[in-house]
This record gives C-alpha cells, structure tokens and sequence, in this order.
C-alpha cells in the first residue's frame, strides 16, 4: 500500500470501521501512524470517535480544529491535518465522508495526492441499496473522481450485513467487485471478513473455487456490542 | 422474503413512508434526522410524490395540515428542538382530527441541547405541548426495523384514528445501519377514491355533495364540548387496543428493568451479564409510550423486589411507572443525560449498586 491511503464511498459503505482497521494494523509495522479523519457528512460513527483508544497506542488523530468537542457537527478542519500529510515520515490513512459530496473536502489537500505517494480506493457493500451491482458502484466511482479530479486506485470489497453477515455475503460482494474491475480496470485491493467468519470464508471460497481472495481481516471497533 | 439491505435509520424512515404510500413530505434540517429530507428531496418526486423544504418546523407543520386536509399520506420529521416548535399545530391537527405521522429523533436537551441521542422528550412526545384535550399516539422503536414496521403501520393507525402519530426514535436509531427488509410497496389512494375511504377529506364537492370544512375554531362552547365529547371515545379504543410492550421473565424476576429505544438494548446485554452472576432480572421494553402500556405492568409476578428504570433522561419515564406500581415496588432510576449514553457495564454496576442498598 501508498503511504496514502484515501477511503472513499458511497456513504454507510463501511469507509470509517475500514480506515480505523488500517490505522491500527498500519501501526503494527510503523512508527509514525496518522488517520485523518475528513467527514464533514456525518454527526456520529466518525473515527474521532475511538481517538482515545488510537492516540493510546501512539497514533495521530486529526479531524477539526475544535479537537475538545468530538461530536459536534462543525465541517472545521484543523490546519494540523496537514502535518502527516507533508511529513513523509508518516504513514497516513485519509478516512472521507459519504459520497462526491463527503470526497469534496479532499479538493484542498489535492496538492498533497499528486506525487504518486497515495493511493485513493473505493470501498463497495453490495449491501447497500445503491451499489448493489456496477452501475450503482460506478455512478458513485465517476461522481467521485469528478468532483476531487484525483483517480480512482482500487476497491475494496466491503460486503457485509454487520451480526448477520455470512461468508455467502462476501463472496456475492467478491463477485459484484469482480465485475467492477472488469468494468472500471481497477484492481480489488482486498475484501474484509470480521474475524469469526474467517473460517467460514476460507470454506466457502473453497466450495467455490475461488483462489484468488485477498481476505482483511476486520475488527468492529465503532460499533458498541450492546447494537450486536 | 425480501432481500435484506444495511441501511441508515434516517434513510429506512423514509424509505418505509414511501412504501406506506406517503406521497407528502414537509421539513426543515435539523441533526440528526437530516438525512431523512436529504433522502425525500431526491427519491420523493421519483415516486411521484411531493417534497417540499420549508422555511421552518412550523412551516412544515402547517403544510402537512394542509396535505393531510385533501386527504393525503403525509410524514414530517424533526429532532427534538423542532417538535418544540409543532407543539401547536399538533393540538391543532388533533383538533380537526387530520392524521399525520411525525418522526421525532430525539437528541440531547433541553433548548439547542447537543446533537448526540437523548430521551429527555418523553414528556413532549406523552404529554404533549399542545393545547386542550387531546393526545399524539406515539410508538417507540428500538431497531431500525422495529422504526420501520412502526412508521409503515402508523400511517394506518394514523388514518383509522384521524390522529397524529408519532414515532419516537433517538439519534442512535436514526444515524446507525442495520440489515432491514422493507415493508411492500402499496400505491397511494387515487385522486377519485380519496372522497370515499376519506369521506372528510377536502377533494372539492363538485356541487354533488355537502361543502367539507375543516375547522378549529367554535365560537360556541357547547357545540365546542360536544364536537369533543364525539371523538374523545377514540383515545379511549386507543388506549385499549394500541399498548404494545416487550415482556422479558416479567412474571419471574426479582429485579424488573424498565426501558425503552435504543436503551433497551444496552439493558439486555446488561441483563445477560446480571444473568450470569445469579441474579433473576426483567425486562418490560415499551413499544407504545402513549398510550402507556399498563397492561404489562399487570404481569408482574410476586418475586419482584425492585423496578429499575433506564433512560437517557432525569426520570420522565420513570414517573410513569411509578403511578403504575402504585408503591408496590421500590422505583429506581438509571440514568444519563444532555447526550451522553448508558453502557452496559455502568447498568450492572449501578444495578448491583442499587440491589446492595437493599
């Protein structure tokens, strides 16, 4: 992966649970870890959310310039959003808001993305009711790349149903993505599975005679256990 | 069975109304229902349907009154602050017997409050703001499909009552995802049969039948008492026929949690966890808060030694609950407020704290 990772979606895709996984296993590997979170869009469910739990193990959260008031619907972005992104010592994931309008907010650090250090994916549940198939996905990939002039690197497969997922799931996800690579020439950078249906995926890609699967393994830090 | 989808609270709100054959929608932004007008202004029209953002909640209201009055499906939507300002026109519309049905997701109070969830509308959702003899018939979920199968079927309550009806959500409901198979798509009436199911309705009399006139003010009492003594037996049949509840070992428990909403599932992973240390917990989970589901109350069973009632407010649940046990029963309350929530593991605490008092 670039040193860059922008997260961008069609809005409820999963970007925020996706982009705080990979600040966490990122951090793993190296030293210097920031997630930007940039979604103006959404008044709850945003990474600042579990800024405690990430700045506790050393990594960098930066959202608005009103760092004290984490729910606050204030589209404020902080000028310290910047240091991750011209320091090339830090690794840094960009988590993005909902849709073209959510990816706007990337416009102003467009400069940052330009120099082939980042890499911008799209993240795809077939699950939500407008991207159930490629043209949903590709509206949302064109109006996208429109709106921040920054093209698409790949997709992630994030195909899930939250406590009701099942392996099934994934891979009709796996196969929707499949064609939209073939449709859009982007690379499927992986899919994400939560960690107890690991099992079952391998199984199930198995029965299907599916090898090629880069699995992700995903844990469910937004979502408090008492919503199952 | 239809296809599950993972949607929003806010969308699936919409999206359930327009299902319901609602072909109306008037609001005003206000977080966290916002994605509620978001999702009509682009798929309403789609259905054939009309979106309008008005310049206010009380602009919203009254244009519902208006839709409602020619026989229409209407929803409106808001957070707390903005039922605030429709308290009056739904006195209003309950006095002129115009059904709607309105989406409350509730955030922190009081005044602007904060944007996170809260239940601290209780008392503006049961007891209402509004003038004179009347009530809003309001239904309390607590997942998005439960606030969808309840807005689906308020629009049919809402008409069988000519009334208001209200579903009670909470930030929490309106801005998570869950899997939701939505509700059958039914066609709205057409404009020719709208006079007959709405015989009150204000289609134009095309000089073939007495003038309909929709109308709040009586300028003499008695005919003002008895237009109120005509429909009151109504909210009577509702108070009968709409209590709708959750029993959990209500006949068996020791320790009884009252709750409702999104609090109510942080309750029963709570429960689970008292379960395992030993102690015998229920849960009685409103699914009506007006009319108050007192039928439940009648199945508590001779073991309870303490009601415990969670919510995001000072106690306005609670209240009620205490007029219901009638001093049978210690009354305590769990609680947080102004948007901040309950976890699980500060319900066992405070429960366990509560039980060693005893």
């Amino acid at each position: 992966m670039k040193r860059i990772t922008i997260i961008t979606g069609h809005y409820g895709s999963g970007k925020t649970e996706v982009s705080v996984n990979l600040a966490m296993d990122r951090k793993k590997e190296y030293d210097k870890v920031a997630i930007l979170d940039l979604d103006i869009m959404n008044p709850y469910f945003r990474s600042r959310e579990r800024q405690k739990m990430m700045e506790d193990l050393g990594i960098m959260v930066q959202f608005n310039s009103f760092g004290f008031d984490i729910t606050e619907d204030l589209p404020a972005l902080s000028a310290a959003l910047k240091t991750p992104l011209e320091n090339k010592e830090y690794q840094a994931i960009v988590d993005v808001g909902g849709d073209n309008d959510g990816a706007r907010v990337l416009n102003q650090f467009r400069k940052y993305f330009l120099d082939g250090d980042s890499e911008m994916l799209f993240v795809a549940n077939r699950n939500r009711p407008e991207t159930p198939d490629v043209a949903g996905c590709m509206g949302h990939i064109n109006a996208i790349q429109a709106e921040t002039g920054l093209k698409m690197d790949g997709i992630i497969n994030n195909t899930h149903l939250l406590s009701e997922s099942t392996a099934e799931d994934i891979i009709r996800g796996y196969k929707m993505c499949k064609d939209l690579s073939k449709e859009s020439g982007l690379p499927i950078k992986f899919t994400t599975c939560r960690e107890d249906l690991l099992d079952d995926l391998k199984a199930a890609n198995e029965k299907e005679g599916i090898d090629d699967m880069v699995i992700y393994p995903i844990k469910l830090y937004m979502r408090p256990s008492w919503l199952g | 069975m239809a296809e599950k989808k993972l949607m929003k609270g806010n969308e699936a709100f919409a999206t359930s109304a327009i299902h319901a054959g609602c072909r109306y929608y008037f609001g005003y932004p206000i977080t966290p229902q916002n994605e509620v007008p978001e999702f009509m202004s682009r798929e309403l029209a789609k259905a054939g349907g009309y979106f309008i953002q008005a310049e206010s909640e009380l602009g919203a209201i009254n244009m519902a009154y208006g839709a409602a009055a020619a026989g229409g499906r209407v929803l409106l939507s808001t957070s707390s602050p903005g039922i605030a300002l429709m308290q009056e026109n739904l006195s209003l519309l309950s006095s002129v017997e115009l059904p709607i049905v309105l989406v409350s997701v509730m955030r922190g109070g009081p005044g602007i409050g904060s944007i996170q969830p809260g239940q601290a509308d209780y008392n503006q959702a049961t007891k209402g703001g509004g003038n004179g003899d009347y009530h809003t018939i309001v239904f309390a979920p607590a997942s998005i499909q439960e606030a969808v199968d309840m807005i689906y079927k308020g629009f049919d309550v809402a008409d069988e009552y000519r009334n208001p009806v209200m579903v009670c959500a909470d930030g929490m409901i309106g801005q998570m995802m869950e899997p939701v198979v939505l509700p059958p798509e039914k066609a709205p009436l057409a404009e020719e049969e709208i006079g007959n199911v709405k015989p009150w309705a204000l289609t134009g009399h095309k000089e073939k039948r007495e003038r309909n006139a929709i109308n709040s003010v009586w300028l003499q009492q008695e005919l003002l008492e008895e237009y109120i003594e005509q429909y009151w037996p109504k909210y009577v049949k509702a108070e009968n026929e709409l209590q709708d509840w959750e029993a959990i070992n209500v006949e068996n428990c020791e320790t009884l949690f009252v709750a409702y909403g999104s609090v109510s599932r942080v309750v029963k992973e709570a429960m689970a966890d008292l379960e395992k240390e030993g102690h015998n917990v229920g849960l009685i989970r409103l699914k009506t808060l007006w009319p108050f589901p007192h039928k439940a109350f009648e199945l508590i069973g001779d073991n309870c030694k303490n009601v415990i009632c969670c919510e995001l407010s000072m106690g306005q649940m609670m209240k009620d609950v205490e007029a219901e046990v009638k001093g049978k029963y210690p009354v305590h309350l769990i609680n947080r407020v102004g948007g901040m929530l309950l976890d699980p593991v500060e319900v066992v605490e405070r429960t366990k704290k509560i039980l060693e008092v005893k």
